[in-house]
């Protein structure tokens, strides 16, 4: 259930890059098992304790979201809406083989942390690690909010996603703009990989499952909405949890397609997108 | 029936007889790589009946896919239904579906329904997953029955095979061929540009979205009822998946969305690339196919978006 | 009701969220004549298009063509009964030759393709784009575009042709020639209302004219009539320069 704080700060950076250039990234699930590769390998190789990646994670995506959109989207935003579609495919095809080619289809844990164990509240079994990355993810998203509001490039940002048009007009460099949004998309994927991969399942190919779960919750929050996609995660990570109890486990992520396809159907721009 | 021009009989003469001759001088394996060929040629000519000519991006073709399939493969198994009898059923059942699925996307557009496809689709997926009466994860296995045309199965040689998928081919690009001369192909032009101007043009967009996806389904089913036959094992995993849901638009992006013969053109490069790199590449299971795979999508898009087809016609009228 | 009554809008009002678009309008189109709808900008004109086409739901009234309730009727069943509109942004199908796009239009009342072809090559001729019909749409200007847009609409047989600004961004030359092109049109049996801006257009072309301000109908006769009216003035020029030109 915690997962949805989660998926909400993950849908938060898949929104902002749809927001601001109507790109729908089919990739983004993968960016963040290579954010959960990172953590593992400055763990394994450099003792760094996931949480204390959580920066160098967020540095690195954020610097290879921007690479990703310089040479490859920036071309494909001129072409047909179809080859935008397909070319995320092709990057989220390139980069899980590719780990899968270096680092093998292994399934691989990350072993005691700072933080492991559980914690014994009246009864219930609390995982520390989980916590901590419910914590976490709040708090990068509020971060994230405060930075979109608050600062001259985050409400640039804004502008450029409510209208992009007008915000040309009045100079913002919308350029720069769309670099910089899908850098910190990117970075949040780090961020949730770094937390996420104190507890769960690292392998290539953990981020197609992600990624298809934070489409869904993005369309329900309203493309381009920021609130929307938190307030979206944290429903999708309830009602995949409760549908996982009432409904057999690997029912789960139907259920969450089907979220996806009957509020589109009755509410097309979702919760609160525009 | 306007006029053929003597070039064009020779030219078609030509390309006929290489393709029947074709398979006669390939090795086993070359056969099943042109049967793969023309089988995600006529999913990709599907497909553009309901992308590249109305709009509608389906990322979710898998799920006719596996339907046409599994419908034929069950009512062999359980009721001894000819293969053919259940490639019409197959038929029917998924154009249904597609329209119960199709009717209440019919405001959706772009982004919004490419992914209410894969919703779809996925659903589709999981519930054959879980569903004990289909085999679930296990799948069906068609039975070996005597080889015959009747019984839609041949063990001896692939030939039969590859002339029945040829035949679907040219089914469905005549299929194809039809509706983007008549009027329903320019009502699903129209419908592509905007549901506004179709409105005022006179257009039902939602009837005729019907007729785009049904007509879609019912050739990708025919498709799986085919691969079912060939292959003899099927499981969700194996023709539900989005991979393959994928690599059907790819083909028809490749070879040119929203024209005829485009995503023909589209398998005949795609198909043989990731099969032969596979053979070669992938048998280590290092995956290094899948990389090659990945970064031609994504060279393809950057660079040739509309398709080789465009490409291909307009040389041939710069050299006229 | 008089059988040469083609469109009766009764009391047609239709909201957006709080803002009333259009208050309680209603007026009648004869057949053969050509109506102007003129008002400053946001009074209502294109939403009042719309209400009447079955492009936006129309909260109370009634909107009857020949006679037959059209209210709130689904926008392709509208244009098959005989009423077509274009649009104030002028809009092609963008992949497509001239002639397919006036063809798109000419299948709803034909259906065999050698038929409609030759009804679109006879509307290109009558609205003179014939010798381009082989270009793309997008190659056009918007002189011609628009020219396009009444080629389709006129490929449906309408009887009623509704045009949203068709003279917006017109030369003085293209002016002329889609002011004679709407006669044209009128002359071969179809009645026309048109939205516009360009008043000298208005001036020439009308029989009548309707003058909408903030959603409401505030007058309406004889071009002549209505530019002399203190309330249109008032309207357009505002309380103090209207003042001023009494």
């Amino acid at each position: 259930m915690l997962i949805g704080l989660v998926y909400s700060l993950l849908a938060i950076g898949l929104t902002l890059i749809w927001g601001v250039m109507n790109v729908l990234n089919f990739a983004h699930g993968d960016f963040l098992m290579i954010g959960m590769f990172l953590s593992y390998w400055l763990y394994g190789l450099a003792g760094v304790d996931p949480m204390f990646s959580v920066p160098i994670n967020a540095a690195a995506l954020f610097l290879m979201g921007m690479l990703i959109y310089r040479f490859i989207i920036r071309k494909v935003m001129k072409g047909p809406p179809l080859a935008q579609l397909v070319v995320t495919f092709g990057v989220s095809i390139f980069l899980s083989n590719l780990a899968a080619l270096i680092w093998t289809p292994d399934f691989r844990t990350i072993g005691h942390t700072l933080l492991s164990g559980t914690w014994d509240v009246s009864g219930i079994q609390l995982s520390i690690p989980k916590l901590v990355t419910a914590i976490g993810s709040v708090l990068t998203s509020i971060c994230v909010f405060w930075f979109l509001r608050n600062t001259r490039t985050g409400k640039a940002i804004l502008a450029v996603e409510m209208d992009r048009e007008a915000a040309l007009i009045m100079g913002i460099n919308a350029e720069r703009i769309n670099s910089i949004s899908f850098g910190i998309g990117s970075a949040l994927t780090g961020v949730a990989g770094a937390m996420l991969s104190t507890y769960y399942y690292i392998y290539p190919f953990v981020g197609g499952t992600f990624g298809l779960i934070c489409f869904c919750i993005v369309a329900l929050g309203g493309f381009g909405s920021i609130e929307g996609a938190f307030i979206a995660g944290i429903l999708v990570g309830v009602v995949e949890t409760l549908g996982g109890y009432l409904l057999d486990p690997s029912y789960k992520l139907a259920i969450v397609f089907a979220m996806y396809l009957v509020t589109v159907w009755i509410r097309p721009q979702g919760l609160r997108g525009w | 029936m306007r006029d053929i021009t003597g070039k064009q009989m020779v030219v078609t003469g030509a390309i006929s007889t290489f393709l029947i001759v074709l398979p006669l001088v390939s090795s086993p394996f070359g056969q099943h790589v042109m049967i793969l060929t023309f089988l995600f040629a006529m999913c990709g000519v599907a497909w553009n009946v309901m992308g590249g000519y109305a709009g509608m991006f389906s990322f979710g073709q898998a799920a006719f896919f596996g339907i046409g399939a599994y419908t034929s493969s069950f009512l062999l198994l359980t009721f001894h239904v000819s293969p053919w009898i259940g490639l019409a059923a197959g038929g029917i059942i998924s154009s249904l579906l597609a329209a119960a699925i199709g009717y209440p996307c019919s405001n959706l557009r772009g982004h919004y329904f490419a992914i209410a496809s894969i919703a779809f689709a996925e659903i589709v997926r999981i519930v054959f997953t879980n569903w004990q009466v289909v085999g679930a994860a296990e799948g069906l296995t068609i039975p070996m029955l005597k080889e015959s045309l009747a019984h839609f199965m041949f063990h001896s040689s692939k030939l039969p095979y590859y002339y029945i998928i040829l035949a679907f081919l040219l089914l469905a690009v005549a299929v194809c061929r039809w509706v983007a001369s008549s009027k329903m192909g320019y009502y699903f032009r129209a419908i592509k540009e905007s549901h506004e101007i179709a409105q005022v043009l006179g257009v039902d967009v939602v009837r005729y979205r019907l007729y785009a996806i049904m007509i879609s389904a019912f050739l990708t089913s025919m498709a799986g009822t085919f691969y079912a036959q060939y292959i003899l094992y099927i499981d969700p995993d194996s023709v539900m998946i989005l991979p393959i849901s994928v690599q059907i638009v790819l083909v028809a992006m490749l070879g040119g969305a929203s024209t005829v013969l485009g995503p023909v053109i589209g398998a005949c490069i795609l198909v043989p690339l990731s099969e032969y790199s596979r053979a070669w590449l992938g048998y280590k299971g290092t995956g290094m196919d899948m990389i090659i795979y990945g970064t031609l999508i994504t060279v393809i898009s950057m660079y040739q978006p509309n398709g080789v087809w465009g490409a291909i016609t307009t040389l041939i009228r710069r050299s006229k | 009701m008089s059988d040469s009554v083609l469109l009766d809008v009764q009391g047609v009002s239709k909201y957006f969220g709080g803002l009333q678009a259009n208050d309680d309008i209603s007026f009648q189109v004869k057949r053969g004549e050509i109506v102007s709808v003129i008002g400053p900008n946001g009074a209502g004109k294109s939403t009042l298009f719309g209400c009447v086409t079955g492009f936006h739901r129309v909260d109370k009234g009634r909107v009857l063509f020949k006679g037959q309730d059209i209210t709130n009727r689904k926008p392709h069943t509208i244009a098959r009964l005989g009423v077509v509109r274009t649009f104030q942004i002028v809009q092609v199908i963008s992949d497509m030759t001239i002639l397919e796009n006036v063809m798109t239009g000419g299948f709803l009342r034909r259906t065999r393709v050698e038929d409609v072809r030759r009804k679109a090559e006879e509307i290109l001729a009558f609205t003179g784009l014939v010798e381009k019909l082989s270009y793309n749409a997008l190659e056009l200007t918007i002189s011609d575009k628009k020219r396009l847009e009444v080629s389709m609409a006129l490929a449906m047989d309408p009887e009623l042709l509704m045009l949203d600004e068709s003279m917006a961004g017109l030369t003085p030359v293209e002016l002329r020639q889609i002011i004679e092109l709407i006669r044209k049109v009128r002359a071969g049996a179809v009645t026309v209302v048109v939205v516009e801006h360009v008043m000298e257009a208005v001036m020439e072309l009308s029989d009548r004219v309707i003058v909408l301000n903030s959603g409401r109908k505030i007058m309406e006769g004889t071009p002549r009539e209505v530019v002399a009216d203190p309330e249109v003035k008032r309207a357009y020029l505002g309380e103090r320069y209207s003042a001023v030109s009494q």
